[in-house]
């Protein structure tokens, strides 16, 4: 009877109790649309990296990544390749070589990384191949095609067809140049990337610089579902033994784990500033309410209801007037982001921006279900805060005075 | 008769800043079961501070209660809320009911606060709403009902717990004449059926034309205490 008295009480003061709900409401709803919005950002984000730049999986020699010197190659990379192949859930397997070099137009020249690799598995790794903006992905061109992003040919000022030379440096450690031809233009919205990765076949790379045939600096690989990461990188060690070096995205690219557990923390800290700015709003709707009834208690307390059950009362009142005005919030801020999650929001009016950090002008929101839970349990801790002083001041009540009161 | 209660020089003085006030002053008195009684005497006279002390609602400064045997000043306060539930009935004057319930919610309220099952409390809530005349205001709230039906539902509310016996203060003052004598009839017919103790605090001509025993009080004593043959 004290969920039916409590529930009943809320009712009381209709338009109080509307004010502290909506208000409540408004709160959790924001909280919820902007967790999903910044959420959903990050999983783009994290997508993106992962399906055009490092794959899920990545094999090198253990000196590359400290020196990313070209001798720290994988002698026996095909071989292993085709090992990796054969693990379940992974769905591609892909070697590159890597080597910083000088790309130069017959206007300008600039640094770039250039990736040597095989056209028809990378397809299967990374999403360059559907990135194409202009002309085709190592199409069109017969003799040493190279694919670059947007961002660079703008840079170097040149188009599809354009002679781009490319100098690097050789087994022998000779400086070598090749003269490659610009068979597509990509672009993956993240300038940065854009305007210094480009790729080459692996045989004209690996013929222009004596690199060994089944050898790679890199091998790249994909799985079907990043719930499977731990496993599957497991079984990659097994393949690989000790003398590779095996990491998954999450190490190779630590800022963009952190990018997700920061957006986390940060979603909970705003919805917890919302929370507490709500809190004085309850809790001055329960001083009122326990004031005003200070002769009703007195009662209560007179015939026999203990203080335990004077306190639960409030702190039931407290929770219910707190949990649904939370519960419409969720539902509003729950099915606001399921529609979010196939209607993108349009940031385009401030995409360059954005895309110069490597997220996209469109972002699709991303409801986590485990938010909601803990939102729902965060309310539920406010109503059970904002209770205890307005509790408190009820216990404090001399049945005997209270009942004088007229 | 028992001894319902047996009060042993019950005192109660406030101490303001600069003047300690004798509201009660040393009274000694015993109510035997079946008793249908009322305190009266001036305003100011101390007769609601002497019944919130037999009440367990307001400590004493000094002296003893004893109901049923039990020295009820000498309870936690824990022990003494459940003393009040389960042996003290309560009517008030401005009948205090929990406004959000229905009539019969309110009766049933404080046996579920007993913890008595639900098929009990509902028999029983009907047979006490039955009893006090407004069985078909079951599931009245109470801003839909009279002062004199409110006050009904209130003494059904007090008998609810099986008490002792029952505390009534000022039950009639906001009452008008007919509702007041209608309710003094059910009280009056309780006692004498279920011989159910009451104290009544009154000023009310009526009250006291029905009661048979009449304990005066001025100044925080008892000045005479006096037995009527209301047959």
């Amino acid at each position: 009877m004290l969920l039916s008295i409590s529930w009943r009480n809320i009712w009381r003061n209709k338009v109080r109790s509307l004010v502290i709900i909506f208000s409540v409401a408004l709160g959790i709803f924001a909280g919820v649309i902007s967790a999903s919005f910044f959420k959903g950002m990050a999983d783009q984000r994290i997508n993106k990296v992962i399906n055009t730049e490092l794959s899920y999986i990545q094999v090198h020699h253990p000196g590359f990544e400290q020196t990313s010197d070209f001798d720290n190659f994988i002698a026996n990379a095909k071989e292993i390749q085709s090992e990796l192949e054969n693990i379940s859930n992974v769905t591609a397997v892909s070697r590159r070589m890597s080597i910083q070099s000088m790309a130069a137009s017959a206007e300008t020249a600039t640094g770039v990384l250039i990736s040597g690799i095989f056209p028809n598995n990378e397809k299967k790794v990374t999403s360059i191949s559907s990135k194409i903006i202009d002309g085709k992905y190592f199409e069109g061109i017969s003799r040493n095609p190279v694919v670059i992003g947007k961002k660079l040919a703008e840079k170097l000022n040149v188009k599809v067809r354009s002679k781009i030379i490319i100098t690097i440096q050789d087994m022998e450690n000779n400086i070598t140049s090749g003269a490659f031809r610009v068979a597509g233009i990509y672009s993956t919205n993240n300038n940065m990337f854009d305007e210094s990765n480009i790729f080459v076949r692996f045989t004209d790379i690996q013929k222009l610089t004596s690199f060994p045939k089944d050898a790679a600096h890199e091998i790249a690989i994909n799985i079907n579902d990043n719930e499977n990461l731990l496993s599957i990188l497991a079984d990659v060690k097994d393949v690989t033994g000790n003398k590779l070096d095996v990491k998954s995205w999450k190490e190779l690219s630590p800022e963009m784990n952190y990018l997700t557990e920061a957006m986390n923390m940060y979603m909970y800290i705003f919805i917890i500033i919302i929370l507490m700015a709500l809190l004085f709003g309850i809790i001055n709707t329960m001083l009122m309410v326990v004031m005003e009834r200070t002769k009703e208690i007195g009662m209560l307390m007179a015939i026999g209801m203990n203080k335990g059950k004077v306190f639960s009362m409030i702190v039931l009142e407290s929770v219910l007037l707190s949990l649904t005005g939370g519960i419409v919030g969720i539902i509003l801020g729950g099915l606001s982001s399921k529609f979010g999650e196939t209607h993108p929001i349009d940031l385009s009016m401030w995409a360059q921006g954005y895309q110069q950090l490597g997220y996209d002008a469109f972002v699709y929101t991303s409801l986590d279900p485990v938010m909601l839970v803990n939102v729902t349990i965060l309310v539920i801790i406010t109503g059970v805060i904002a209770a205890i002083y307005p509790a408190y001041k009820a216990l404090r009540n001399d049945p005997a005075d209270a009942l004088r009161i007229e | 008769m028992n001894n319902v209660i047996e009060i042993k020089g019950l005192t109660k003085i406030y101490n303001s800043s600069e003047v300690k006030v004798k509201a009660v002053n040393g009274i000694d008195v015993t109510f035997k079961e079946g008793e249908f009684t009322a305190v009266v005497g001036p305003s100011g006279s101390g007769k609601t501070t002497f019944l919130n002390m037999l009440g367990g609602l307001d400590r004493p400064t000094s002296g003893q209660v004893f109901i049923g045997g039990v020295d009820i000043w000498k309870l936690s306060s824990r022990k003494l809320i459940d003393f009040r539930m389960n042996n003290i009935g309560f009517v008030f004057q401005s009948y205090n009911l929990i406004p959000v319930l229905t009539a019969g919610e309110n009766v049933e309220f404080i046996m579920q606060l007993q913890g008595k099952p639900k098929k009990e409390r509902l028999q029983r809530t009907m047979e006490l709403l039955e009893s006090v005349g407004i069985g078909d205001r079951i599931k009245s709230r109470p801003s839909k009902l009279s002062g004199g039906q409110q006050q009904r539902v209130a003494v059904a509310r007090a008998l609810a717990s099986k008490p002792e016996f029952i505390l009534a203060d000022e039950p009639t003052a906001n009452l008008d004449s007919q509702a007041t004598s209608s309710l003094l009839e059910l009280m009056s017919h309780i006692n004498k059926t279920h011989n159910t103790t009451f104290i009544f605090a009154t000023h009310d001509q009526r009250v006291m034309d029905k009661a048979h025993r009449i304990i005066t009080i001025e100044d925080g004593k008892i000045i005479s205490d006096e037995y009527f043959d209301r047959n």
